[in-house]
């Protein structure tokens, strides 16, 4: 990654001839990519913009300067801190539990005898086919009749484990060593000591990616929490975004500072845990 | 398709003879295996077998009926489905569903093994590059919609501002009900494509050096090499991500909620925000259902037929 002009130079020669000058590249790839993220460049610009700035005509491209007026309207007038700390509550509670939950489970499906073990993989699996607008009717009629509806329990249940981080732990324990656990349990351990105390503790960026992986899938889930939830101080943060569209057209400064706050969190656990996140996905696909 | 793999792994990993072997022992070994074992895997298995299988019989026996989401509803037998086949909005949303697949597919599928094929080699700032192609792919869906609703405004939007400038007309963009869909594609293309970016670079990793400088030895061109072997070595990926994107588009939703809500006049709805519709907002939950149900049938099918006729034909990049 760090080699010089001088360092390429001679490695580089006999496909030098084909791919002539590698830099060329960049003239496609840097206009692309920030094209990709130019949109949110301006909704960052626009969240600090005041109502008059942005309603000017020809809409201006840039903010002036800076007005956090969107934000504070965002905070004051809508349940907004309210429903970013549900999201919080409802995504870590899930989270940990597909971290434990699918380990688990993965582990299981990838070292353990037991009967019925290749059946329920494959139905667990099997059912990643089944779309959600199918099942989303009856789920809310049993949490309905479990008098859950409209609580926050009602948005984590549903996803306390994963067909998906199911899938990811068992090809990733099918390819875990033998030899640490077995070493354990010639020294008496049990399944679970086994489990708990050498296996975990050594899978840690197995479990990292898939908590990465979850946190932004259950951080930016919308259809569920928007039939689930029918009264504002219990909706997420991406349920209450729902509630902006249309509603206040010119109110575009306070609605992108609430998609500007929605953005961070998953776009700071993105860039931390980004090469845990790549390669959970890649491996995902190869298998 | 993956299901098939993991079992297969599993069962490779067994030593052979041990099993039956401590099976043998005797029942109170055998208990605690199981015991053990289903511990283990029993929350999760029931839990997601629990959240899907249980639904998907309900949802049978909910789109045979005329429930309102709150009562259950009396039975009707198949009227529903009879209903659906005369339903304009039903037959649009294919429509609309089909039309966004049809666009989808091909265009995320070359946009991420172009980009994929540029990142390939060694390239300054690749991890920039990377992160930017998926940042659109990991932001929320819901904030996407807001925030392209508003790049895309016909009034306040910045496309039109920088089509102004230049002199040009002002399009309608979401608010033209000919432009909508258009636009509402090449969205959700921004959104999505970097997924494949990814997939595409890790699989083009696996393409062996010697097989490219044999090609080059024999004097195959850049073309040529994309063209027989680039494509062919990266085909089942090809069909995985496109089997992927008609998954992502028959489930497209949460764009659409916060940006068209599938108007104007139905020029965006499409079979899941119809679903949503009808049961959430209509309070015609039998008929729903019934409409989930078609919708689950016809995806089926048109996976398999996808997965066989990529495979038979090599149709797919």
């Amino acid at each position: 990654m760090t080699a010089t002009p001088a360092g390429t130079a001679p490695t580089g020669k006999p496909g030098a001839r084909r791919w002539k000058m590698p830099d060329a590249r960049h003239l496609v790839l840097a206009p692309l990519s920030i094209l990709m993220v130019l949109p949110f460049v301006y909704m960052l610009g626009a969240s600090v913009m005041t109502r008059a700035q942005i309603n000017r005509y020809p809409p201006p491209l840039y903010p002036p300067g800076v007005d956090l007026s969107g934000y504070q309207e965002l905070l004051s007038d809508s349940q907004f801190p309210r429903w970013f700390l549900n999201s919080v509550l409802v995504s870590a509670a899930i989270v940990l539990s597909q971290v434990v939950l699918c380990s688990m489970a993965g582990y299981a499906f990838a070292r353990l005898r037991f009967s019925g073990r290749k059946v329920a993989l494959v139905l667990v699996i099997a059912t990643t086919l089944i779309p959600f607008q199918l099942t989303v009717i009856p789920t809310f009629l049993i949490f309905h009749r479990l008098h859950l509806i409209n609580t926050l329990a009602a948005l984590i249940v549903p996803q306390l484990a994963s067909a998906l981080g199911v899938y990811l732990m068992t090809s990733f324990f099918q390819n875990f060593p033998r030899e640490l656990e077995e070493a354990a349990r010639i020294d008496g351990c049990s399944r679970f000591g086994v489990f708990f105390r050498v296996v975990l503790p050594v899978a840690r960026p197995a479990l990292a990616a898939l908590a990465v992986i979850t946190f932004i899938y259950a951080w930016n889930d919308l259809f569920w929490p928007l039939v689930a939830i029918s009264s504002e101080d219990k909706y997420t943060v991406q349920a209450g975004l729902a509630t902006f569209q249309g509603q206040h057209r010119a109110d575009w400064p306070k609605i992108m500072a609430g998609t500007v706050l929605t953005t961070v969190p998953v776009l700071a656990v993105f860039i931390i845990g980004q090469r845990r996140f790549v390669q959970a996905l890649a491996g995902a696909v190869k298998g | 398709m993956s299901a098939a793999v993991v079992a297969k792994k599993t069962e490779r990993r067994d030593p052979p003879g041990r099993a039956p072997r401590r099976r043998g022992r005797g029942g109170r070994r055998g208990l605690a295996d199981q015991a053990t074992g289903w511990s283990f895997a029993g929350p999760s298995t029931l839990l997601v077998l629990g959240f899907s299988l249980l639904p998907m019989g309900w949802a049978l026996r909910l789109s045979m009926t005329d429930s309102d989401l709150v009562t259950e509803g009396q039975g009707v037998g198949l009227d529903n489905y009879r209903t659906l086949a005369d339903d304009p909005v039903f037959w649009k949303s294919i429509r609309n569903t089909l039309e966004l697949t049809a666009l989808y597919i091909p265009a995320s599928l070359l946009l991420g093994l172009v980009v994929a094929l540029l990142l390939n080699k060694p390239i300054r700032g690749i991890a920039f590059y990377r992160a930017c192609f998926l940042v659109p792919f990991v932001a929320s869906a819901a904030a996407e919609g807001l925030l392209m609703a508003f790049v895309f405004d016909k009034d306040f939007g910045a496309v039109n501002g920088l089509i102004t400038r230049a002199g040009l007309p002002a399009q309608g963009f979401l608010d033209d009900p000919s432009q909508a869909m258009f636009v509402i594609t090449g969205i959700f293309v921004w959104t999505q494509f970097g997924f494949n970016v990814v997939i595409y670079l890790a699989a083009l990793q696996d393409i062996s050096p010697e097989v490219l400088e044999a090609a080059a030895i024999d004097g195959a061109g850049r073309w040529r090499t994309f063209r027989h072997i680039i494509i062919p070595s990266v085909r089942p990926i090809s069909l995985f991500l496109a089997v992927w994107g008609l998954i992502d588009c028959l489930q497209f939703f949460d764009l659409l909620l916060t940006s068209t809500k599938g108007g104007p006049v139905n020029s965006t709805i499409t079979i899941v925000y119809y679903v949503w519709q009808l049961a959430f907002e209509y309070f015609t939950a039998g008929y729903g259902a019934a409409v989930a149900y078609a919708l689950f049938a016809g995806s089926l099918v048109a996976i398999v037929i996808g997965l066989l006729f990529g495979r038979r034909k090599g149709f797919l990049l």
